[in-house]
C-alpha cells in the first residue's frame, strides 16, 4: 500500500507531535539568533577597534567557528564541557550556548564589515561636532551600517535555523527526533512512513528558510544598487 | 585536566582512517558540486529554456534546507520507495546536492563582476568568442569566484562532519564510540578536534594567500578588501 503512506501526515496526532518539535527548534534558533545578534554588534564595535591584539583575538575568535564545524563544537560542549566544568547541561541549553557563540562571531564579522564599509569623514564629521564614543555609534554609525548589515544578517538567520538540525544529534527531541519517533512507531502500518515524514520536515525547513533568503536578496538589491 | 597519551596513541589509526574517509567524501563531493555548478551556471548563463527552471528550483530547494535533513530523506526515505543507496553514496549524493548550489553562486559571482564594457571593448577589437572568454572573461570571473569556490570547498568539507549520521564511520562516530567504550572523553575530542584543524587549517590558510594573490589579478586593483 505504497501510495497511502501519506496517511501518516493525516494523523492529527503525529502533526501536532510534529509541531511540538518544531516549536523545540524555533526557540533554539531564536534564543541564539537574538542573543548572537546583539553580542554580535557589541563584537563588531569592538573589532573596529585600532590596537592590533583586540582586532586579532576577535579574528581567532571568528575563526575557530569557521575551521572548526559546528557538530564538533556541540560535540565538545556536549560531552567535553559538561565533564569538564562539572555541569549536567540538558542538550537544548548545549546548543543554544554553542549557536549563540557561534552567531556573534560572526554577527560580528558582519557588523565590522559593515562599520568598515561606512566612509571615514561620517566618523570625523561626527567627532568634530562634538559626539562622544556613544551618540557617534549611536546617531551616526549604526543607523547607516544596519542597511549594509540586514542581508548578510538575515542570511545569517537562515544559516543558523538550517544549522539547528544538528540539535537531533545530541539528544534533543527536536522535530526530527519526533519524526524518528513518528517512523519507528508506525513501521508495521506505514512502511514507508520516512519517505513522507522526512519529506515533510524537509519541506517544513524550507518554508522557514526560503522567505527569508528571498527577503535577504529583495534588500541587498534594494540598497546596494 | 591530565591527557592519556597512550590512549591518545593507540586510537590514532581509528582517527587516521576516519579522516582518510572524511578527505574522500569530501573531495568527490567537491568534485562533483562543481560539475553540477557549472551546468547550473551555464543552463542560466545561456538561458536554456526548460533546464534554466530547473536549476532555479533546484539551487532554492537546496540552498535553504538543511543537509541533515537531505541526507537523512536520501538514505532512510528513499530506501523505502525501493531506491537502496550505501551510506557513501549517500553521502556523496547529499554533499553534491548541497554544494552544487553554492558552487553555482560561486561562479554567477565571478561571471557577474566581468563588466558589459570588458565585454563590448573585446568584441570591438575584433576578439572571437573563444578568444573572449579565454583572455577577458575567464580571468576576471576567476580572481573573483576563486575566493568564494574555496570558501564552499571549506564549508563542504566541515559539512562532512554530519554524514556521521546515516552510518558512515566518521570522525564523528569514532569518537562517540571512544566516549562511550572508554570514558575517555578528553582524549576523543582533543583527537576530534585536532584532525580538523589538521585538515582545514592550511586549507584556510592557504585560502587566505590565494584571494589575495587572485586580487592582485584584479583588473584595475583598486585595492579594497
Amino acid at each position: 500500500m505504497q501510495s497511502l503512506g501519506i496517511r501518516v501526515l493525516f494523523n492529527v496526532k503525529n502533526i501536532r507531535r510534529l509541531l511540538e518539535g518544531l516549536m523545540v527548534t524555533a526557540r533554539i534558533a531564536f534564543i541564539s539568533i537574538l542573543i548572537g545578534s546583539l553580542l554580535g554588534v557589541v563584537l563588531g564595535v569592538i573589532w573596529t577597534a585600532k590596537r592590533k591584539w583586540i582586532r586579532s583575538i576577535c579574528r581567532i575568535y571568528l575563526e575557530m567557528f569557521r575551521i572548526i564545524p559546528i557538530f564538533v563544537w556541540l560535540f565538545v560542549m556536549y560531552f567535553g564541557g559538561t565533564t569538564a566544568l562539572n555541569v549536567d547541561l540538558s542538550g537544548e541549553t548545549v546548543s543554544i550556548i554553542v549557536f549563540t557563540l557561534w552567531g556573534t562571531a560572526e554577527m560580528g564579522d558582519i557588523v565590522r564589515g559593515a562599520l568598515k564599509s561606512l566612509p571615514q569623514h561620517q566618523v570625523e564629521s561626527g567627532k568634530a561636532i562634538g559626539l562622544g564614543f556613544w551618540e557617534l555609534y549611536r546617531y551616526i554609525l549604526i543607523p547607516q551600517a544596519v542597511r549594509r548589515m540586514l542581508p548578510g544578517a538575515i542570511n545569517l538567520a537562515t544559516r543558523m535555523i538550517k544549522t539547528t538540525s544538528l540539535v537531533v544529534l545530541i539528544g534533543v527531541i527536536d522535530v526530527i527526533k519526533v519524526g524518528q519517533q513518528i517512523i519507528e512507531y508506525s513501521r508495521i502500518e506505514i512502511p514507508t512512513a520516512s519517505f513522507w515524514v522526512y519529506g515533510f520536515v524537509f519541506i517544513l525547513y524550507f518554508a522557514v528558510c526560503y522567505p527569508l533568503s528571498k527577503l535577504s536578496r529583495m534588500l541587498e538589491n534594494k540598497w546596494n544598487r | 585536566m591530565k591527557l592519556n597519551w597512550q590512549f591518545i596513541l593507540d586510537s590514532l589509526p581509528l582517527y587516521r582512517d576516519a579522516a582518510w574517509i572524511t578527505l574522500k567524501l569530501g573531495f568527490w563531493g567537491i568534485l562533483f558540486s562543481l560539475a553540477i555548478g557549472l551546468i547550473c551556471i551555464i543552463a542560466q548563463y545561456f538561458r536554456v529554456k526548460l533546464l534554466r527552471s530547473i536549476v532555479q528550483v533546484y539551487i532554492e530547494l537546496s540552498r535553504n534546507t538543511p543537509l541533515l535533513i537531505q541526507l537523512f530523506f536520501l538514505y532512510f526515505g528513499l530506501t523505502k520507495l525501493g531506491i537502496a543507496l550505501s551510506e557513501n553514496t549517500c553521502a556523496i549524493i547529499g554533499l553534491s546536492f548541497l554544494g552544487g548550489s553554492y558552487m553555482a553562486e560561486a561562479f554567477r559571482s565571478g561571471l557577474e563582476a566581468v563588466s558589459r564594457s570588458q565585454i563590448e571593448s573585446g568584441l570591438s577589437i575584433g576578439l572571437s568568442r573563444a578568444q573572449l572568454v579565454r583572455y577577458v572573461i575567464l580571468p576576471q570571473a576567476f580572481s573573483v569566484g576563486i575566493p568564494s569556490i574555496g570558501a564552499n570547498c571549506i564549508f563542504l568539507l566541515k559539512e562532512t562532519s554530519i554524514v556521521g549520521a546515516i552510518a558512515v564511520v566518521d570522525l564523528m562516530n569514532v569518537t562517540k564510540d571512544l566516549i562511550g567504550m572508554y570514558y575517555q572523553t578528553f582524549e576523543a575530542l582533543f583527537m576530534l578536534v585536532a584532525v580538523y584543524l589538521i585538515m582545514i587549517l592550511p586549507l584556510s590558510i592557504f585560502l587566505t594567500w590565494l584571494e589575495r594573490k587572485a586580487r592582485y589579478a584584479e583588473f584595475g586593483n583598486q585595492g579594497s578588501v
